[in-house]
């Protein structure tokens, strides 16, 4: 009787199965495997490792109200600690009421927009970045299990093209970098896999704190290349894909990263 | 307000040595930076944090634009009495941020 929902099923799961078999690293290498030790301890210090900062914005954040409604995230979802753990692993995530792939920041700028009836926050605003590093760091150790099936599964073609098409000047791809010259020297720093586990991650180059997206488009530069806007669809794709390939590794945020 | 964090522990015996953690979130500008417009960003510091253990001052620093974002300190006292720990911080505007804990000396 259940019959035809079941084969359905188990397409799906063979449709996922084949594409995690064709992840490129079979042990994906945190980020956090690639730093000095120094850097480590500052990531693990529960009290001096910068994000924290961000987290307790985040916090606090997730307690106030804005909007139309005069709601909090909180008066919806309740206490983070529950309600937001084990979301970080499985974003992105596609959004029926946008009918596409959103990130973390998407879906928050999704319920301000629609629930809060509050102005979308700014990619790349503090208080962006703190709901995302609050969010994020309420699944902190768990592992990222992102489910590629329906409109994920196209999304991540996407952005696995995006991955290997060279680009820029210098005409390289993110993959002849993060996966072609893993552990290699670029002057004194070791090329991590560019794994995302970590975002939205405090960067000692940049002072502060940055989303995915402005790694992305950091690397753009890198390369040459004109970066594409923070929160486009071309980086959410990469995004996803990239999610993809972090499978299994655990969720660091907020990370620090040279 | 700038957001802070500090370590104070909730309790000591009378005599311990115990470490005092404290951190501000700030950016810190040296003032030789420029935005994508290329015109220089002023600089803007965080220029002094203290310290004091029931009124009496423990710890006093003066912050220069050398500074990384973020500025951390970490110090020792010796546990005597229970009192408030109180932290300041003075930017160069003016701008006084304060965090306090209670130290609970048993």
């Amino acid at each position: 009787m259940n019959f035809v929902p079941a084969i359905a099923l188990a397409v799906g799961l063979v449709a996922a199965i084949g594409l995690v078999d064709a992840a490129p690293h079979s042990e994906p290498r945190s980020g956090y495997s690639f730093l000095t030790p120094e850097l480590q301890q500052l990531q693990d210090d529960d009290f001096a490792n910068p994000g924290l900062l961000w987290v307790d914005q985040g916090a606090t954040l997730w307690e106030t109200a804005a909007g139309t409604s005069n709601r909090s995230c909180a008066d919806c979802h309740g206490d983070a600690s529950v309600s937001m753990r084990g979301v970080a692993p499985r974003y992105p995530a596609y959004s029926e009421e946008l009918g596409r792939m959103v990130n973390i920041e998407g879906q928050i700028n999704q319920c301000r927009s629609a629930r809060q009836g509050a102005e979308p926050l700014p990619y790349e605003s503090e208080d962006l970045l703190s709901l995302t590093a609050f969010v994020s760091n309420q699944s902190a150790g768990l592992p990222i299990s992102l489910a590629v099936v329906g409109p994920a599964a196209e999304s991540l073609e996407r952005g696995r093209a995006f991955f290997y098409q060279r680009r820029g000047q210098l005409n390289l791809s993110c993959a002849n970098c993060h996966e072609d010259n893993v552990g290699n020297h670029l002057r004194a720093e070791p090329i991590s896999e560019g794994q995302t586990n970590g975002f939205p991650i405090y960067r000692n180059l940049w002072q502060t704190m940055g989303s995915t997206h402005r790694m992305f488009a950091w690397c753009n530069e890198a390369v040459r290349a004109e970066p594409y806007a923070a929160g486009s669809q071309d980086y959410i794709d990469l995004e996803v894909f990239e999610r993809w390939r972090s499978n299994g590794l655990t969720i660091e945020t907020p990370a620090v990263r040279r | 307000m700038p957001n802070t964090r500090i370590r104070v522990p909730k309790t000591a015996k009378a005599g311990d040595i115990i470490e005092i953690r404290a951190i501000i979130q700030h950016p810190m500008e040296n003032g030789f930076r420029l935005n994508s417009q290329g015109t220089a960003i002023p600089v803007d510091i965080v220029t002094e944090f203290a310290c004091t253990y029931d009124g009496q001052e423990i710890f006093r620093v003066q912050l220069e634009p050398g500074l990384s974002a973020n500025p951390y300190f970490s110090f020792y006292l010796k546990a005597t009495k229970t009192g408030p720990v109180d932290f300041w911080w003075q930017d160069q505007h003016g701008t006084v941020t304060e965090a306090s804990e209670t130290l609970e000396v048993t």
